[in-house]
């Protein structure tokens, strides 16, 4: 166990740091000269060398990396160009509105999918089954930012229960914060529940058709403790990971989302920064969701090993759906 | 198979220019003058919706082969080689999977600017790590098994085992998935112009006319709903396609099937 943790640590300091390597040389080798950027077209050249010394932008690239990562390290994003104060201030800022989204989110994609799938897996090839597939393919092929549309259209514009857009603040109204996120987290709630009926109903069928549970039904027990107590609980390890994989898809689905709601999140930070051509809130926001993604399969795969040590030695159990 | 047909019949016939602006015409609703009405401009919404349908699966084709080209490529030289060029590449396709389509295309298109290329880009991008690992897997099991064994043993070289010999046989779950990434990546190109870093105006595009229509659906809303029904239907087809070529391709469910 120790030794698949050290070999899972190595392997996660080593994919930060290319991921961490790629958005450097993307956003910060590849766009050209920062200073320029920063200064415009107007600059003097003793101005933009002021500015690239100060930036550090004349020392090697291998000493910029460096400097930029342990930068990161200490929690210093750099400065936005367009708001002048520091990154992570304004991530900070967005975190209320984009966390609470995500979370909430994902308890929709909950509520909703399991029971689904147990239903659907227990009702194996009568109506209520090929009624959550059929849920579950049209979920599939909705994009969630037309959910969201669709949603304002017929909740905010016709029947007008929710406003169309913006968020309220947690600490003024924790009622209308919450309200502000409804929408938006049940049209990126909804999609994830098709993909989670799926799998949930794929993974109680594999477990129904066990060997235990033929033993559990020899021994007299109630249909209700086989299918809850003994299938469920076998069947919900891939759901819960394909959960936990899910945060990070939900973080860039967010960027979208937030946009049709007008909600003022990460999403629609870096979305504002690219028009602006604020690199480095690109680059900030980029790290921290990759990041993100990249410690969420980390916890996915170090889950997996404690779970079922059979995995330690070999690769992470790929999940049909 | 209907968008794919729309699509095709839209570069020879649509019902109206897309593109002409007709101000008179503006908010038609649906009728037998614009089967689907019109927009702000007065533009067709069939005639767009059409076009659009050749947008979504160019950027669809083109994202995929990018994807399925890198990514077979890489995965199969990566299960050939074994040992620390393996783990080497898969730690850099591991490193890829960090960046969803939405997030790459960001990358992309704050450095070169928005457009369809780059939207193209980046989607083929994000699918490049899905392809490296389904052939590095599928191509594993492969090398062990006796008929690459005998080609080895007949004198064959490894480039040739690849080519003739592992690819052919790993081609059906690549088709699957190929069909599976197509509708994702028509989804994609949907956010992407949604938020106007994917097909540029006045090209038409379902995830534009979406972002546009918002501003006017008290008012029109037919506007949001057509280009939508367009993706989930182009979107629902490759996955329904998906599943029956998984059916009919993998030999464990062809077994199963009574």
């Amino acid at each position: 166990m120790f030794a698949f943790l050290c070999q899972r640590i190595l392997i996660l300091i080593a994919t930060l740091l290319l991921v961490s390597g790629m958005i450097f040389i993307v956003l910060q080798v590849i766009p050209g000269d920062p200073a320029q950027i920063i200064l415009g077209i107007q600059a003097t050249p003793e101005n933009l060398q002021e500015l690239r010394h100060k930036l550090g932008l004349d020392q090697p690239l291998a000493v910029q990396y460096w400097n930029w990562l342990s930068a990161l390290v200490r929690g210093d994003f750099g400065r936005s160009i367009t708001y002048e104060v520091p990154i992570s201030t304004l991530i900070a800022s967005r975190l209320p509105v984009t966390i609470p989204l995500a979370i909430l989110a994902i308890f929709f994609a909950v509520i909703f999918s399991i029971p689904l799938g147990i239903y659907a897996a227990v009702h194996r090839n009568q109506p209520g089954d090929y009624g959550v597939m059929i849920f579950s393919q049209i979920g599939l092929a909705i994009p969630a930012f037309w959910a969201g549309i669709l949603f304002i259209l017929f909740f905010a514009v016709h029947l007008q229960w929710f406003s169309a857009g913006g968020a309220k603040s947690w600490m003024e109204t924790p009622l209308g914060a919450l309200k502000s996120l409804l929408l938006p987290a049940l049209s990126l709630g909804l999609i994830r529940a098709a993909v989670l009926a799926r799998l949930t109903r794929s993974c109680m069928l594999e477990a129904l058709g066990e060997d235990y549970i033929r033993t559990a039904r020899s021994k007299g027990l109630a249909e209700t403790m086989v299918v809850y107590k003994h299938a469920l609980r076998n069947a919900l390890i891939p759901v819960v990971t394909i959960v936990g994989l899910q945060m990070g898809e939900l973080l860039a689905g967010a960027i979208v989302i937030e946009n049709v709601f007008n909600l003022p999140g990460l999403g629609r930070l870096i979305f504002l920064a690219i028009g602006q051509r604020d690199l480095p809130v690109v680059q900030g926001v980029s790290l921290l969701i990759a990041f993100f993604i990249v410690m969420v399969n980390f916890g996915v795969d170090v889950i997996y090993g404690v779970v079922d040590p059979r995995l330690r030695v070999g690769e992470r159990k790929e999940i049909v759906i | 198979m209907a968008i794919v047909i729309m699509a095709f019949l839209s570069i020879a016939y649509t019902p109206h220019d897309p593109n002409r602006m007709n101000i008179e015409q503006r908010f038609q609703s649906p009728g037998s003058a614009h089967l689907l009405g019109t927009d702000q401009y007065g533009r067709d919404i069939l005639s767009r919706v059409m076009i659009g349908a050749v947008n979504s699966l160019i950027v669809g084709w083109v994202a995929v082969g990018i994807g399925m080209g890198f990514g077979v490529l890489l995965g199969s030289l990566a299960a050939f080689w074994r040992g620390w060029k393996d783990e080497g590449v898969m730690r850099l396709v591991d490193t890829l999977y960090g960046f969803p389509a939405v997030l790459s295309a960001i990358l992309i298109t704050s450095i070169f600017g928005p457009g369809i290329i780059n939207s193209m880009v980046a989607i083929g991008i994000f699918n490049i790590p899905i392809f490296a690992r389904l052939t590095r897997g599928a191509s594993l099991s492969m090398w062990q098994r006796d008929f690459v064994t005998s080609a080895r043993a007949v004198g064959q070289s490894n480039q040739a085992i690849i080519w003739h010999t592992i690819l052919p046989n790993i081609l059906s779950p690549l088709i699957v998935q190929g069909t599976v990434q197509l509708a994702i990546a028509i989804l994609a190109e949907a956010a992407l112009s949604y938020l106007g870093l994917g097909t540029q105006p006045p090209h038409a595009s379902w995830g534009r006319m979406l972002s546009e229509a918002q501003t006017f659906m008290e008012i029109s809303p037919w506007l949001a709903i057509f280009p939508g029904l367009a993706i989930a239907w182009a979107v629902l087809g490759f996955n329904l396609l998906g599943d029956g070529l998984r059916d009919l391709l993998d030999p464990k469910l062809t077994e199963a099937r009574p």
